[in-house]
Order: structure tokens, then C-alpha cells, then sequence
């Protein structure tokens, strides 16, 4: 009789529950092989987009209690309006409403291209204080075709119903902050989502006009 | 003779060190790869008494950031600054236009000393030089440092390349010394090769990861 399948058991390894099957470091025999603990969940691609959203149980989007962190990557977000700032907010009515109540802090430094000014500050301008807004995380875009922003934005535990929900950004971009082109901007952005009820949306957009071009990736990190 | 057990040669596959084996992309076959975690080890340096460390392939448009991170890089040299710079093609000068920013925290191990400051000489302004990603690394025996650096979507067409980093350090004066750098190269061209190096004398000892992220 001809062998159709092999069985689990039927490899030269001792078998490990939810591993994989991989070849071990010398290539001479079989090993158990996990996964990495950052798993990829939604790219999202903006094309002329007013917003991009990530909904959980929207779209393949998990933003539950699967992940107690959840990581945003920002890659090459490009405005349609000159000047206009980067921001998120969060839902709670899986993205009925993007209202929650945040406080928060930012700061920045900035380089000029064409001179040697610069800053290192806080920015009371924005920040925010159990304020519903958008909350920023870039400013002041510059539009020219080759600037764009990048960056990463952590968000711990949203699915708590016990805890506020707290949020890291760090991010850099080619901003008009000093009214030029050509001026490398870092922002440091953090706070807290000021709810105890589940946070199940995130939307994204600029402060005026659409999000011309770039990519928005949503990683899930396991804590085991 | 019963078959017992299928041996790591007996799948129709070319077995690759530590990969998995996994369905090919046309699920017709199969192939080996990684089992699936978004953060891709692509490469691993150690130094040795190295001038550079240059990481020269898998830098292309197959992910949109690559990760480095940093281990233990120990220089030669007292009191030096660890950074990197980047290069198009095949070149090999390491020496695009940069505009970046650089500050950090320092505490002494004495406790004397404390700071919260934006750091000029570290920054650049249109500058081709090596970036600093950790700053003023002690050569003791037990001192180096370790850090990560983004460096996103390296291979577009369109965009300049922008870069985020953090790294920590102790200091030849015995101080941590956290940095935290951005900037961005003024290259529209594809970045295919980092090049990591000290400011002065070899890197002793030290690896550094290079990573896709998926």
C-alpha cells in the first residue's frame, strides 16, 4: 500500500504542541520551531484617504484581548494639505464615535536643512487635557513629493475595562515647522486614553486634507 | 522495512539551517522559510576587532522598515561615539546627506550628575558623516553599548529615508547615557547598505541583528 500522509508522530523529532517543523541549525535533522511574539494583523494603504480605520472584528482587524500591545508603524504618510498635522483618535462603539478623553503629552526637536536652528521643546500647543480631540503625532507636514512622516505608536491593553489605556509615539518627519523644506522633525508623543471601557477602534487622519499616499501597519505583541 | 520515522533529508525540500518547511506561495510544493512572526532575522554580524560592520544585501523593497539592533558593541577606542551611515547601489562611501536630531538623558553612576539636554555636536545639518546612535562609549572591560535604530522603507523611489533610534551607553566617565536620534537621508534613490562603525579605533566585540519587518 502506498504511504498518502504522514502523521504527526511520523517525523524524526519529538513532537511539541502548536510548534512548528523546522530543519535544526545544522541542517541535519529536524527541530520544533515557534513563531516570532510580533504578529502582523492589517496594512492599511492610503490613496487620497480622509481617514484610515482599524476596527476590531472589522476587515480581519483584531483589536481585542488577543494582544495585550498593540503596535502601529507608520511608513512614508503623505498629506494632500501643506502643513497639516498627523493625529489619532480612539472609539470605544467600534468606530461610531472617535471621541475618547485623553491627556497626553509632546515634545519635539527639529533640525533646518538650510542653517543650523533647531529646537528641543515642549509643546503646551499640543498636548492635551481630558480633551476628546484628535491627538497629534506629527505637525506641520511639508507636502513637497519627497517628504513624508514615519513612525511607531504603542497602545497597551486597550481591551481593559479596568484601567485608562496608555499610548507611546515616537516619529520623524520632513516638516515646515520653521516654515522651509528640508527640516528633520522628531516627535515624542504619550498619554492615555481616559476610559475604563474597551477600546476597539483606532482612526487615523490629518488635521486638513486627505492622507495623500502611505502605509499603516497593525502588529499584535504577545506577552508569552 | 517498515518506515518509522521520516528523516530531515526525506522531505522534498533543500534543508536551510533552522528554517521551517512551509507550503511555497503557489501551494503546490513545499519551501522553507520563517514560521510566521513579523519580525524576520535576515542577518547577524558579530565584530572582531572590526573597522565597520557594512550589512550589503537583503536591504531592498521586500519589507518597508528594517530593524537593527545592537548588542554589546564594545570599541576599542575610549570614549567614542557608536553610529551608522548608508550607501546606494554598490557604493561604498557611506556617505549620503543627513539632517538629523539627537538628544539625551544622563545620570553618573556617583549620582552627581544629571541631564535632560538637546546634544548639538550629534546632530547634523546636511552633514555626510557618520550618524552617533550612542554616545561617548567607555572601553572598560565591562562597559559598551546597546540599542535599536528604524530605518524605514529604505528601497522607495519617491521619498527621502527616515530613521528613529535609541541607544544606551556607559560612558567612559561612568554615566548611563540614554540617546535618542531621527533624522532623515536626503536620498530619493534606494538605500541598499547600513555601514556601523566607531568614531575612532575598531569595534572590539559586539553583534548587530538586522531584521525585516513584515
Amino acid at each position: 500500500m502506498a504511504l498518502t500522509k504522514f502523521n504527526f508522530n511520523s517525523f524524526d523529532l519529538t513532537s511539541a504542541a502548536s510548534k512548528g517543523l523546522a530543519f535544526n541549525s545544522s541542517a541535519n535533522g529536524f527541530e520544533t520551531s515557534s513563531a516570532g511574539a510580533m504578529t502582523h494583523i492589517k496594512t492599511l494603504t492610503a490613496s487620497a484617504s480622509s481617514t484610515l480605520s482599524f476596527v476590531d472584528g472589522s476587515s480581519s482587524v483584531v483589536l481585542d484581548n488577543t494582544y495585550p500591545v498593540y503596535l502601529f508603524k507608520f511608513i512614508n504618510l503623505h498629506p494632500s494639505a501643506d502643513q497639516s498635522d498627523f493625529s489619532f483618535n480612539a472609539s470605544v462603539d467600534s468606530g461610531s464615535n472617535y471621541n475618547v478623553t485623553k491627556t497626553s503629552t509632546l515634545f519635539y526637536l527639529y533640525h533646518r536643512g538650510s542653517d543650523a536652528a533647531n529646537t528641543f521643546q515642549y509643546d503646551t500647543n499640543r498636548d492635551l487635557a481630558q480633551s476628546s480631540s484628535d491627538k497629534k503625532i506629527t505637525f506641520n507636514a511639508n507636502v513637497d513629493s519627497y517628504s513624508s512622516g514615519n513612525g511607531l505608536l504603542y497602545l497597551f491593553n486597550p481591551s481593559s475595562t479596568t484601567f485608562v489605556k496608555h499610548f507611546l509615539a515616537v516619529t520623524n518627519e520632513d516638516s515646515q515647522t520653521s516654515g522651509e523644506q528640508g527640516l528633520s522633525q522628531q516627535v515624542f508623543a504619550g498619554g492615555y486614553l481616559n476610559t475604563t471601557s474597551a477600546v476597539d477602534a483606532i482612526k487615523f487622519n490629518y488635521s486638513s486634507g486627505n492622507i495623500d499616499a502611505g502605509t499603516i501597519k497593525l502588529y499584535g505583541i504577545k506577552d508569552s | 522495512m517498515a518506515l518509522s520515522k521520516v528523516n530531515f533529508n526525506s522531505i522534498n525540500v533543500t534543508p536551510a539551517a533552522s528554517k521551517a518547511i512551509k507550503f511555497n506561495s503557489s501551494n503546490n510544493g513545499l519551501e522553507t522559510g520563517d514560521l510566521g512572526g513579523s519580525l524576520v532575522l535576515l542577518s547577524t554580524q558579530t565584530a572582531s576587532s572590526s573597522a565597520n560592520i557594512d550589512f550589503t544585501s537583503n536591504i531592498d523593497s521586500t519589507y518597508k522598515e528594517y530593524i537593527f539592533r545592537y548588542t554589546n558593541v564594545h570599541p576599542a577606542t575610549d570614549n567614542v561615539q557608536f553610529g551608522f551611515q548608508v550607501d546606494t547601489g554598490t557604493n561604498t562611501s557611506y556617505g549620503q546627506t543627513v539632517t538629523s536630531t539627537f538628544f539625551r538623558a544622563v545620570h553618573s553612576e556617583a549620582d552627581d550628575s544629571t541631564g535632560l539636554a538637546r546634544v548639538a555636536s550629534e546632530d547634523q545639518q546636511k552633514g555626510t558623516g557618520s550618524q552617533t546612535l550612542a554616545y561617548g562609549v567607555g572601553n572598560d572591560n565591562d562597559q559598551c553599548a546597546s540599542g535599536v535604530l528604524h530605518l524605514f522603507d529604505p528601497s522607495a523611489s519617491t521619498y527621502y529615508k527616515h530613521f528613529i533610534g535609541r541607544g544606551e551607553s556607559i560612558t567612559a566617565s561612568d554615566q548611563a547615557y540614554d540617546s535618542f536620534v531621527g533624522g532623515m537621508f536626503y536620498q530619493t534613490s534606494a538605500l541598499t547598505r547600513v555601514r556601523f562603525k566607531m568614531s575612532s579605533g575598531n569595534i572590539d566585540s559586539g553583534t548587530i541583528k538586522m531584521y525585516g519587518v513584515s
